[in-house]
């Protein structure tokens, strides 16, 4: 065990824990936050995806410790649900969930992906979410809310 | 609003105060009272445990109403991401004249709400917005809001009208009285009247809109609480050491092996169950790992590429759905007979997020945070693994990653019962990936073997089906917990597989739940036609045999592999005949429901008339073809079509789906936003399951247990345009509507692969290898 201090969503945070602990366990054990997902624990379905200093990580096998001197934002840092932010705002505009469980990992690696390439087209979307599950299988929406999404940003 | 706000609001207050929903109840409308506040622990604050259900026949059990006019609805279908709380909630708001917003939805909690078996087998839309129920409920509050109002007012009650949660006079409508006044606070005690007016749908103001789903901001958000994010003061964290291989079991567990590490609390054996307790998850994932168990070998598993010949060597209890006697004849007789094949694979659940529960076992009493499909069933079952009182057991349903049947929700519930009745404290257990995909109860293998026969004209004469179907285990019902891994390992039987050696009896009445008559069929049983097609020379016979693998049911079980072999079957006949196939169905068919959905389809696609496979085909490079099939789910449970339009690499076998048309009929439309979003997700997660998706075993154990070894398509597929044509139906029954686009999905595709190529898929998934084998196999 050791002293590992944390910022997520803008909050600083001092957990006594073993610093190879996976992130994820910490933001969803620790710090009780909802949106990080265990999905697999093998980096594999995108679930647990947070954004570590500007990039799209998978939570469930990136240790605490190599995320100790970053940013991190999880869905809970984007926006509220009186105040969601534009890509959730998205997702609620396309009626982009089924069960939902996946959305976080979703909107996450969307959000990584456009914050560094605002012009991509549906194209280059669909390949920088090729390695996220939703096995509801909301594509159709999910894909259009990203896009969504992506033509305010570049508007 | 809904249930997640209750979920999100009231839940978090629930945890600040140990689960009382005394006060919520209080402003709601009482429908259970005498609480109790003593104690400390999460049943004990709750208070005095429910006996049973409550009364179903009773309108307090599904409907209450505030002194402020809020309404609160209970229900036992419980939402699943197939979207039945947003229509349950517009259901209340239409029959009762309230607002939507003005709609709490209570579900599954045996606390609470209405026991009404499982939510699953597209039985939720018929259960609760026909004449029974929820539905009838609400008709029958509204009807005793009308009559008190006429008391309060001295106006008769043909004199009255309700809404926006208010009675007034018709002719003066200053002159009203609101629910709250009327009944606030206080209990109905009415019987569910059958006589209530359910409102014609096309009064609906409601019902029948595209409502928003209210979840959609907590999700978006992360504010949303799953069954992952239950958090219970003082809560241990549970992993489970499943068995190397199938059949294996415990010889010995060395506890010295993780004795020291950090966090470690309890190494727990029961039987063949091994689990191991530790302060937080990560340690007790790492104990879990750590742990020495020795284990028998297991018991070996047939050769998988050998599987279909081995299910025909197996014993058998045979069922016979339908059986003029006469096929055998008639196909001697026919000038051409046609003969197919058709196997599909174990396929699983897989849900994103491997399961999870939560379970607080303290002494004689227990309080279940579980993903189930069925609270009640889930109880008296849990209640025989712990060996409690099913009344001293409270289920309180908490949503789960997707399910699309029994994955690990009830198994990883008893893991957490198990665990938390050692420890004496409230302990969570989230499987891992393998533990999950490793042993979860598959969706089953079917082995199909079709036999028709066509005239001179090209109809069809006579038509035997004959599956043969592995099973093991099941859904546990009110009282078998070793229908899943869990309750096996800790020592209760699965049901009994009895092989009979007579033949099947003949059927007396007609039952098409399976899927195993096609839709030609005219499904005739003591001279009535049951069936939705005119072909009265007729067998369908199946064949249960054991599996070595758990089954249960998996998103339109039974029915989408039936219905893969029937619907391709269709097409190699209209093939042979030299017929459209879609004009050669609507030959064969004879209710009116399945041909229109039929033709919908066919006329929203702009579909081509004429015979598969499509003229002038070339045998390299890429192939585009169009592919059709549709269902009568359930025999009686819905309607779809569907047209899939494709195009085969012949040189890579890989298959690119460029367009899907989608057609269904479900009755009167509850929400067509939530309607859509089904059909389209069925569509796809059909194309997965179809293209990919194959459970593997090697000699003694699964393969298959993630997502390098079990191929899902990602977010980011190729994904097909698709389009859905709703048929609303306002004078019909509602039916269900969650499973039928995904049941005839791999036999349009099969067919357009077909209308392509000339290359037939009888084996599912379509991997690119299999799509190059049957290309090599053209003549």
């Amino acid at each position: 065990m050791s002293a590992v201090t944390l910022k997520v969503n803008g909050r600083t945070h001092t957990l006594d824990l073993d610093p190879a602990t996976p992130l994820l366990y910490t933001l969803s054990d620790d710090l009780e936050l909802r949106g990080p997902k265990f999905g697999c624990g093998l980096g594999q379905c995108g679930a647990c995806t947070v954004i570590l200093n500007g990039n799209a990580v998978r939570s469930c096998i990136t240790p605490v410790k190599t995320a100790a001197s970053g940013e991190i934002t999880t869905l809970e840092g984007l926006g509220t649900p009186e105040k969601p932010h534009p890509i959730q705002q998205a997702f609620i505009d396309e009626q982009a969930a089924q069960c939902g469980f996946c959305v976080s990992g979703i909107i996450m690696t969307a959000k990584a992906f456009l914050d560094k390439n605002p012009k991509a087209d549906k194209e280059q979307i669909r390949q920088a979410m090729s390695s996220v599950l939703c096995r509801c299988f909301t594509h159709v929406r999910m894909l259009a809310a990203i896009e969504r999404y992506a033509r305010g940003v570049k508007a | 609003m809904m249930t997640p706000d209750m979920s999100s609001a009231a839940n978090a207050a629930l945890k600040r105060e140990g689960f009382s929903r005394r006060d919520f109840l209080k402003s709601s409308g009482a429908l259970i009272v005498s609480f109790s506040m003593t104690g400390q622990s999460a049943w004990a604050q709750f208070g005095a445990p429910v006996g049973g259900s409550p009364p179903i026949s009773q309108l307090d059990s599904w409907i209450a109403i505030a002194a402020d006019g809020s309404v609160t609805a209970y229900s036992g279908k419980e939402e699943l991401g197939q979207g039945i709380s947003v229509a349950q909630a517009q259901l209340v708001a239409e029959e009762l004249c309230v607002p939507f917003q003005r709609v709490k939805l209570i579900y599954c909690d045996t606390a609470f709400t209405p026991d009404q078996a499982y939510t699953a087998g597209s039985q939720s839309h018929p259960a609760n917005f026909n004449h029974a129920n929820l539905a009838q409920a609400g008709a029958t509050a509204r009807e005793s809001l009308i009559r008190l109002a006429s008391e309060r007012l001295s106006v008769p009650v043909d004199q009255l009208t309700a809404a926006d949660g208010a009675v007034s006079v018709r002719s003066n409508p200053s002159r009203r009285v609101g629910y709250g006044d009327l009944v606030g606070g206080k209990k109905f005690n009415l019987t569910l009247d059958a006589k209530a007016r359910r409102k014609d749908p096309r009064e609906w103001t409601v019902l029948g809109k595209p409502v928003q789903n209210p979840d959609l901001p907590a999700i978006v958000t992360g504010q949303f609480e799953f069954v992952h994010n239950v958090r219970v003061p003082g809560m241990l964290h549970g992993r489970v050491v499943r068995p190397p291989a199938v059949g294996a079991s415990v010889m010995s567990v060395d506890e010295s092996s993780v004795q020291g590490m950090p966090g470690v609390v309890e190494v727990f054996v029961r039987k063949n169950f091994v689990g191991v307790v530790a302060e937080k998850p990560w340690q007790a994932l790492q104990a879990a790992g750590k742990l020495k168990v020795a284990w028998t070998p297991g018991t070996g598993l047939p050769k998988q590429a050998d599987f279909a010949d081995h299910l025909r060597k197996q014993p058998v209890r045979d069922t016979l759905l339908v059986d003029s006697k006469d096929t055998e004849q008639k196909l001697s007789e026919a000038p051409a007979i046609l003969k197919a094949t058709y196997y599909h694979p174990y396929q699983m659940h897989g849900s994103v997020g491997s399961s999870c529960a939560v379970a607080d076992v303290q002494g004689e009493k227990a309080t279940l945070w579980s993903p189930t499909q069925a609270v009640w069933y889930q109880r008296s079952t849990t209640a025989l693994l712990l060996g409690l009182k099913p009344e001293n057991i409270r289920v309180i349903f908490r949503r789960g990653s997707g399910c699309y049947g029994l994955n690990g929700a009830d198994t990883v519930t008893y893991d957490a019962a198990l665990l938390s009745q050692a420890v004496g404290k409230p302990v969570r257990v989230q499987l891992t990936r393998k533990d999950e995909m490793a042993w979860e109860n598959f969706g089953n293998a079917f082995l199909m073997e079709e036999r028709a026969g066509v005239d001179g004209r090209g109809n069809i004469v006579a038509w035997e089906h004959e599956a043969w179907s592995p099973a093991l285990g099941n859904r546990p019902g009110a009282g078998t917990p070793g229908n899943v891994i869990t309750g096996f390992l800790a020592g209760f039987q699965p049901n009994p597989f009895r092989p009979s050696s007579s033949p099947a009896p003949a059927p007396t009445r007609y039952n098409n739940n399976s899927n195993g008559v096609p839709s030609y069929f005219a499904g005739r049983i003591d001279g009535a036609d049951k069936g939705t097609g005119n072909i009265t020379s007729e067998r369908s016979l199946v064949h249960n045999v054991l599996s070595p693998f758990w089954t249960g049911p998996l998103r339109s079980p039974a029915r989408l592999q039936n219905t893969f072999a029937h619907e391709c079957f269709m097409d190699e006949l209209a093939s042979k005949v030299k017929a459209d196939p879609v004009e050669y169905r609507v030959r064969h068919l004879s209710f009116p429901r399945l041909r229109d959905v039929v033709t919908a389809a066919a006329k929203a696609a702009k579909w081509d008339t004429r015979p598969s496979p499509k003229p002038a085909i070339t045998r390299t490079g890429v192939a585009s073809g169009r592919g059709f099939a549709c269902v009568a789910y359930e025999g009686d449970n819905g309607y779809a079509a569907m047209v899939v339009e494709l195009d085969v690499n012949q040189d890579t076998g890989s298959i690119s789906v460029k367009r899907i048309v989608v057609s269904n009929d479900c009755g009167p439309i509850s929400n067509p936003n939530g309607l859509r979003n089904q059909l389209e997700g069925g569509a796809l997660q059909g194309m997965s399951r179809c293209l990919g998706e194959e459970v593997t075993w090697d000699d003694e154990k699964i393969t298959s247990f993630d997502w390098r070894t079990y191929h899902s398509l990602p977010l980011g597929f190729d994904v097909p345009k698709i389009e859905t044509v709703l048929l609303n139906r306002p004078d019909e029954e509602a039916t269900g509507a969650g499973e039928t686009s995904i049941t005839i999905v791999a036999a349009a595709i099969g067919n357009a692969i077909f209308d392509a190529t000339g290359a037939r898929l009888r084996q599912s998934p379509f991997t690119p290898e299999r799509v190059k084998a049957a290309l090599a196999a053209r003549v």
